[in-house]
């Protein structure tokens, strides 16, 4: 048996053919990167190859980096192996990346949802013969609503806080929900704070999509100013000192994991929105069918419950690899770029 | 269901109790009284008995979702809770209906008696007609365990500010063995039905363990001390000829005690005692454990009266002469208690009317704590199984610590400490009642193997199981799931996800690596574990990160701690 175009090494996914490798975890001489999470675009790398959009992201996080910028569709060939950059409709910027080399073709989905977003180009299906897919949310269990409904619901509830003289506080990931939620969130009545992290990056993206206005919460914001406003901060600031700026508040998490009761309540949040940057099951599998592909190899998320549904169910050669991207020790986290919140201050009770 | 589906919906998405209570009060003072009456009776685990089992329940749900049997027993592992399992996999509604709770319940109950194949359709058929929300209230009136952090005290309170009637009047109401299928709202809650009262227990007062300082309760005069027995905690009812016996998980367990039928002859009418439940032979308490052999069977055979006899330790007088005493300091229902057991312990009925009753004798500190001075000889065969629990005044807090440390001779858990002057509360109350218990036996035990947990810790490794050294080997002797701060849960779950060693289903073997601190209340040898031995509510106490496994402790250490006269579990 010849060797496979995309293999799983210690360092992450590698092609031997061209000699690069795909959203490595560890340090290496090419990088081709799908998207600005920290767990796929890793420090360490001497070359970093990616989309346009996502070289402004990745410069802003990893600093002074060598890296250049492809458009969709464009192929890179190297040794005989073409490259090229897809929308995965995941974030802002985010690809898949095809991989073709003497008629065979890989396709690895890096994250993706199906979901139009509105900030994210969206998901284009790409014909191949062994699809590279995530499966954080791989169980019959996650069902989305359309995202118009879940914005119904967020800003009923901020409105709702806003009558009641409360701040309404959504923790959202820095990149991509934040700005998700930014972009449709009602802002005619309600003005939009951000935590510095969030502030940061959703002035990069300024450069790519159009937000509305934001304001960074800084030592001199006054108290009265924020009053019945919003303000989206990282789930690590949940109960830190920072927060006490804005009380009486009220707090939200948006996430897939949301689905869950004891994923909610575990937190001391008072309401979760399921709101994800991940394909729920249906999504995942309409994927795959798109795809036509043969083979499946299921990366982080339930990725043996999902590969032994496709192989039993579907009649595809699915199998499961392990990654190193963040889908699986996370209990309500999708990949955050702060590093540093892995273990968020949570209020406990010890039972 | 739309108004109680919104309520769960509501109490299920705050942490605030307040907020609980507002929406509770809001929907007492909307809903249409059937469905009022059901929502207390679900509230207060008095759910209608389950229609269909959760095998068929999992089957039929399984079907119309199109997936196969094993896809839904995995996600029902990792969400953790079978109704939220069902609600999340099944089809979303396309049209909605609006039955009220109680026709639903209605429903549930008829559902019963039908066939299999019209239970199927049922259920298949209104899950399609309800949202996520409603399907999963739906699914829990029917699995039960509806664990959504409202207790009974919190309905009461919002009860009580929807009708203007007292918390502990309706707390009482409340009591007993009532179901929605046998009142009404008005009947319950407004109406002083004599029939209906007549078995009702009071709510149990029960004690927070002592923080901090003993010597912060202040002048030990105040206070009375008395064994915290480790049998079942009951209240005695002699009502109009009847007797109940209420266990505090509001169980009505007077059948399974045919020895208190005897407390009929002596005790009179309009008397409620509150006490323990306890295995007593030949002058003795036996252990917890016979005591077990007992709480599970429905029919209590002439052999197992004589192997584990049961007597009531009684506390307190909570009803005497027909009349709540609950007011009277605790001094001056115990001096009532000690004149009526006194008199009735020998068989003697206790008649009120009558001024020639025997003057009470002290009870005096013989080594049982349990006064039965005069029936020390005759076995199983008290003349009636009533004893009284010893009420101890101490000088010091140094004397009430070194009765404390008896505690384990004497079978007790530890020590109870009651205020003389205190009335007899409702519920779980902090200031007037402490228990004061032994500390726990405790091992260091190494992480062998973690399970998912379940509710709110699914998805995370928090079930574990623990072992102790022999001949260099780990032999499994605990599992224990509580005990760790959340944060500590998620590294702990973090650790074992990357140092498996091998995967049974849902269980996952682990590295040796991680030492812990085990605490249990009693243990015994025992033939069914592995180890020899069994401990009793095994729990964690702290994460010896300071320790390397090679330090954790032996199985031969643990079986030292073993009392000498330990019955085979």
């Amino acid at each position: 048996m010849s060797t496979p175009l995309l293999q799983f090494t210690s360092k992450g996914i590698y092609c031997a053919a061209a000699g690069v490798y795909l959203d490595p975890w560890k340090p290496v001489n090419k990088a081709l990167i799908t998207h600005g999470h920290a767990d796929h675009s890793r420090w360490g790398h001497k070359k970093y190859i990616t989309h346009h959009d996502n070289v402004p992201i990745i410069t802003h996080r990893l600093g002074d980096i060598n890296v250049s910028g492809i458009a969709h569709g464009d192929n890179l060939v190297i040794n005989n192996v073409k490259f090229s950059f897809h929308p995965a409709g995941h974030i802002p910027g985010s690809c898949q990346i095809r991989v073709e080399h003497k008629g065979e073709v890989w396709v690895f989905t890096g994250d993706y949802k199906t979901e139009d977003d509105g900030i994210s180009t969206p998901y284009q299906p790409i014909k191949c013969h062994t699809f590279i897919t995530e499966c954080t949310f791989g169980l019959p269990a996650f069902k989305w609503r359309p995202q118009s409904e879940v914005m119904n619901d967020v800003n009923e509830w901020c409105a709702q806080n806003h009558a009641d003289g409360k701040t309404s506080i959504l923790f959202a990931y820095s990149l991509g929900k934040a700005q998700r939620l930014i972009k449709h969130l009602d802002t005619s009545q309600m003005k939009i704070y951000c935590h510095g992290a969030v502030y940061k990056m959703t002035e990069v993206l300024r450069e790519l999509i159009d937000f509305p206005e934001t304001t960074l919460v800084t030592r001199e914001t006054t108290k009265e100013e924020l009053k019945g406003n919003i303000v989206i901060a990282p789930p690590s600031a949940h109960g830190s000192a920072w927060m006490r700026k804005f009380v009486p508040y009220a707090t939200a998490s948006a996430s897939g994991w949301m689905t869950f009761r004891g994923a909610r309540r575990r937190r001391a949040i008072d309401k979760g929105f399921v709101l994800s940057d991940h394909c729920d099951w249906d999504g995942l599998l309409e994927s795959i069918d798109a795809t036509g592909c043969e083979n499946v190899i299921t990366t982080h998320g339930y990725q043996e419950i999902f590969a032994r549904y496709l192989r039993e169910e579907k009649g595809l050669n699915a199998m499961s690899e392990r990654t190193q991207y963040e889908g699986e020790t996370v209990n309500e986290s999708e990949s955050d770029v702060e590093s540093e919140s892995e273990i968020e201050p949570v209020k406990t009770k010890s039972s | 269901m739309k108004e109680f589906a919104e309520l769960i919906r509501t109490i299920d998405g705050t942490n605030k109790t307040n907020l609980k209570v507002a929406a509770l009060t809001q929907y007492f003072n909307t809903a249409p009284e059937d469905d009022k009456l059901w929502t207390i009776a679900i509230l207060s685990h008095r759910r209608p008995k389950r229609p269909v089992n959760t095998t068929l329940m999992r089957e039929w749900a399984t079907e119309i979702s199109g997936i196969p049997m094993w896809l839904f027993e995995e996600s029902y592992h990792i969400v953790g809770d079978l109704a939220e399992t069902i609600a999340l996999i099944l089809p979303t509604t396309s049209e909605p209906s609006d039955k009220s709770l109680s026709q639903i319940i209605r429903e549930l109950i008829e559902l019963r008696k039908k066939s299999e194949e019209e239970k199927k359709k049922y259920l298949q058929h209104n899950w399609l007609k309800l949202n996520y929300y409603e399907r999963f209230v739906f699914n829990k009136i029917m699995t039960g365990g509806f664990r959504i952090g409202v207790s009974q005290k919190l309905m009461t309170r919002a009860l009580a500010a929807s009708t203007g009637i007292d918390q502990d009047i309706l707390a009482h109401k409340l009591m007993g063995s009532w179901t929605g299928e046998n009142t009404t709202f008005q009947e319950l809650v407004f109406e002083d039905n004599e029939v209906a009262m007549r078995g009702k227990p009071y709510p149990f007062y029960l004690a927070y363990a002592v923080e901090g300082n003993i010597t912060d309760l202040g002048d030990v005069a105040g206070w009375s001390a008395e064994h915290k027995w480790d049998g079942i905690r009951s209240q005695t009812i002699i009502r109009a000829g009847e007797l109940f016996v209420w266990s505090r998980g509001e169980e009505l367990v007077t059948d399974k005690y045919p020895e208190f039928q005897k407390f009929l002859d002596v005790i009179p009418n309009g008397t409620v005692i509150d006490g323990e439940i306890l295995p007593y032979k030949d002058g003795e308490i036996m252990n917890f454990n016979d005591l077990q052999t007992r709480i599970g069977r429905k029919t209590v055979g002439k052999k197992l009266l004589a192997d584990v006899p049961v007597v009531v330790v009684a506390y307190d007088l909570l009803e005497w002469q027909g009349k709540d005493i609950r007011d009277l300091p605790f001094e001056e229902r115990r001096k009532l208690l000690e004149e009526l057991v006194e008199v009735v312990k020998d068989g003697v009925p206790f008649n009120h009317s009558g001024s020639d009753q025997p003057i009470p004798r002290q009870a005096r500190n013989d080594n049982s704590n349990v006064d039965s001075s005069s029936n020390s000889d005759s076995g199983s065969s008290l003349a009636v199984p009533l004893l009284l629990s010893e009420t101890m005044h101490f000088n010091s807090w140094e004397e009430v610590a070194a009765e404390r440390n008896k505690a384990e001779e004497r079978r007790s858990e530890g020590l109870m400490l009651k205020r003389k002057d205190s009335p007899y509360l409702v519920g779980r109350k902090k200031g007037d009642w402490w228990k004061w218990k032994v500390d726990p036996f405790s091992v260091d035990a190494v992480l062998t193997y973690a399970m998912r947990g379940h509710g709110r810790r699914a998805n995370l490794y928090t079930d574990y199981t623990f072992g102790l050294w022999q001949d260099g080997e780990l032999v499994t002797f605990a599992k224990a799931y509580s005990g760790l701060t959340d944060a500590e849960f998620r590294q702990v779950d973090a650790w074992i996800k990357k140092n498996t060693l091998e995967r049974f289903g849902p269980v996952r073997s682990v590295t040796p690596h991680h030492v812990f601190e085990i605490a249990f209340e009693g243990i015994a040898p025992s033939k069914r574990h592995k180890s020899g031995v069994a401990t009793r509510f095994p729990r964690i106490v702290r994460w010896r990160k300071d320790k390397p496994i090679e330090e954790a402790n032996t199985l031969d250490d643990l079986k030292a701690l073993i009392p000498t006269d330990g019955e085979f579990l």
